[in-house]
């Protein structure tokens, strides 16, 4: 008899790569051991996974590499905890544990054909990158893509080796901001909610997706509705302390919806349904 | 179902030693003043007249178990890197003997979380196989009992294996379950025809005890209504010290969580009953708590079970009505009073 699937148990990975992204951001792009079963791999837009720094715990971070990228699995990781704290100490060629996919994804068939809003705050950019490369390895099936990405400073902007391509591709609209002035800052300077109230992006077939920090996530909500946006049109994902990452703990409840299966992703819409306990 | 049998009380160690010839057998025996469940041990009389302060969880579900257990290297160290997992779903033959129905039900609970379709849990799978139920009817019921809210009763079968009711003498036996008619087949045991009516009476005279339940049936609806009316929940809440005694001894509370334990480069990741009655249940690493007061975690414990657990599953409720919460709340916080008032105020 074969063993059973034991959901408890990660895959064994090895960090192939990390990058430094800012003092407390580090990222980390993992392959399994098992080549197998990372041929197998198969993740959707938003899904995530929890890494295990063996000794110390497990945590939840998103895949923020798209699954039309397939070398590595990429997790960035804000130092916060024991966890990440002892993921900061490790280096290419360590091991760590991986359990993923979890959670469900963002729904990518609802937005084929639709112009598109990202607005990511600091480490809340992170689900967001996966979505955002998705689409464009996929750049025919969406319509006008626009990016707003702010961070408190240039020094706490994750992937900023990237910027410089999303600034500069034609086919897509990225607008950088800082909150205060900073010493060669050639981009926006201002909050995130202010800086997407002057872009105004029109509601009309366009799809809103946001994650940040709570007080960013609060304003940015009030913003798109000023703008017109419906709650079906905001999609945001999700952070709760988790340990299973299956349904089963009981920590990541908000009534009856887990967030660790039945999200992280939401809709504005479906998160004005369930009780108000973020 | 067969045919109910008897067994005179005299004979019970007899039957007993031949279960614990093959499997573990865990019974309700009196321990630093409390009534808890431990190996069969003929030396130790059980006690089957009172229900036990802490049900028989752990006979699945233990306090603490291992995951798995690794072994370590960091990138640059001798030997390394390396990372090897050994994880350990075995379970050990057990037959709890003795606990009442309420203890037994628990486990209807967790079935529907754990035996889930898409993540289920080894673990739990392996235990539960590996666990039959001797259950014993209650003849007498205690004030604190109110398992005929939630749909069960005093000699309710349900997730058991075998039902016994005492009766002048000795208890009749009868099977609940094809797992536990395997278990009749016993010298010990002699036909019981001639006591079914008995038992029966005993069944029914308890049940009467319990008096009428009431009307909770709006729970669900009425407890997500007042999720907002945190002054309703600083009230219920309020003599509440957060020692977590509720979830520690709640047949269905399933919480858990996962930590690490041993050195750097060898340990076991481990599986531990948790409460959310703690702060740190929920407690993020930025700092920020969703349930920051106990006023949100008993609501959260309170509507879990009314609430939110029968809406995911068919209107189940997710308490089995045995009253250890309340028993054994050092405040006399009691969840039956909490139940009414929400169901009462929702009604306006």
């Amino acid at each position: 008899m074969t063993d059973p699937f034991n959901p408890y148990l990660p895959e064994v990975a090895t960090i192939l790569e990390t990058v430094q992204e800012t003092h407390n951001i580090k990222t980390f792009r993992v392959r399994f051991d098992d080549e197998a079963k990372m041929k197998a791999f198969k993740f959707e837009p938003g899904q995530v996974g929890q890494l295990s720094a063996p000794g110390i715990g497990e945590s939840t971070f998103v895949i923020n590499s798209p699954p039309t990228r397939m070398d590595y699995l990429q997790f960035s990781v804000m130092r916060a905890g024991e966890v990440t704290a002892k993921l900061h100490t490790l280096t290419a060629g360590d091991k760590v544990g991986v359990r993923a996919p979890l959670g469900n994804a963002f729904p990518v068939a609802d937005m084929k054909g639709k112009d598109i809003v990202f607005v990511g705050g600091g480490i809340g950019m992170a689900p967001l990158r996966t979505l955002f490369l998705y689409m464009l390895d996929n750049r025919a099936d969406f319509g006008k893509i626009r990016l707003l990405y702010g961070a408190r400073s240039p020094l706490d902007m994750a992937f900023s080796a990237e910027l410089p391509e999303w600034t500069g591709r034609s086919d897509i609209e990225t607008t950088l901001t800082i909150d205060r002035e900073a010493e060669g800052w050639e981009h926006k300077v201002g909050l995130i909610p202010n800086v997407l109230l002057e872009m105004a992006p029109k509601p009309e077939n366009c799809v809103a997706i946001t994650c940040g920090p709570p007080i960013m996530i609060k304003f940015t909500l009030e913003a798109l509705k000023k703008l017109g946006f419906a709650d079906e049109q905001i999609v945001t994902t999700l952070e709760k302390r988790m340990k299973c990452g299956i349904g089963i703990c009981g920590r990541c409840n908000i009534g009856t919806s887990y967030v660790c299966v039945d999200g992280p992703v939401y809709t504005y819409a479906q998160l004005k349904q369930l009780p108000n306990e973020l | 179902m067969a045919a109910v049998k008897y067994i005179p009380r005299e004979k019970l160690p007899e039957w007993l030693k031949a279960l614990a010839a093959q499997s573990r057998v865990l019974v309700p025996v009196e321990e630093g003043g409390s009534v808890v469940f431990r190996q069969y041990d003929p030396a130790r009389a059980p006690v089957f007249g009172s229900d036990a302060t802490a049900p028989p969880k752990g006979a699945v579900f233990p306090a603490s178990q291992e995951l798995f257990s690794y072994a370590y290297g960091k990138a640059g160290e001798e030997n390394a890197p390396t990372l090897k997992l050994d994880p350990k779903t075995e379970a050990t033959p057990t037959v709890v003997f003795g606990s009442k129905p309420c203890g037994a039900r628990g486990f209807l609970i967790f079935d529907r979380v754990y035996m889930g379709k898409k993540f289920p849990d080894p673990y739990y799978i392996a235990a539960r196989e590996a666990t039959v139920f001797v259950t014993m009817a209650c003849a007498t019921v205690e004030n604190t009992c109110f398992c005929h809210w939630v749909g069960s009763g005093p000699a309710d079968a349900a997730g058991s294996d075998v039902l016994l009711t005492p009766v002048e003498g000795g208890y009749t036996v009868e099977a609940v379950s094809e797992k536990g008619a395997k278990f009749l087949d016993n010298p010990a045991l002699t036909d019981g025809a001639a006591k079914a009516a008995e038992a029966e009476a005993v069944k029914k005279a308890s049940r009467e005890a319990l008096g009428e339940a009431p009307d909770i049936a709006t729970s669900p609806a009425a407890l997500l209504s007042l999720f907002d009316d945190m002054e309703f929940w600083r009230d219920q809440s309020d003599k509440c010290v957060s020692c977590g005694a509720c979830t520690y001894l709640c047949p269905t509370c399933y919480c858990f969580s996962i930590t690490d334990e041993g050195t750097g480069t060898a340990g076991r990741r481990m599986r531990s009953w948790d409460a959310c009655m703690h702060f740190q249940f929920t407690l993020e690493a930025s700092g920020h708590n969703p349930r920051p007061t106990k006023a949100h975690r008993l609501k959260n414990r309170v509507g879990h079970k009314f609430s939110y657990y029968p809406t995911l599953h068919d209107g189940l409720i997710a308490c089995c009505g045995c009253g250890r919460c309340v028993k054994s709340c050092p405040v006399s916080v009691d969840i039956r009073e909490i139940v009414q008032n929400a169901v009462a105020k929702a009604k306006g």
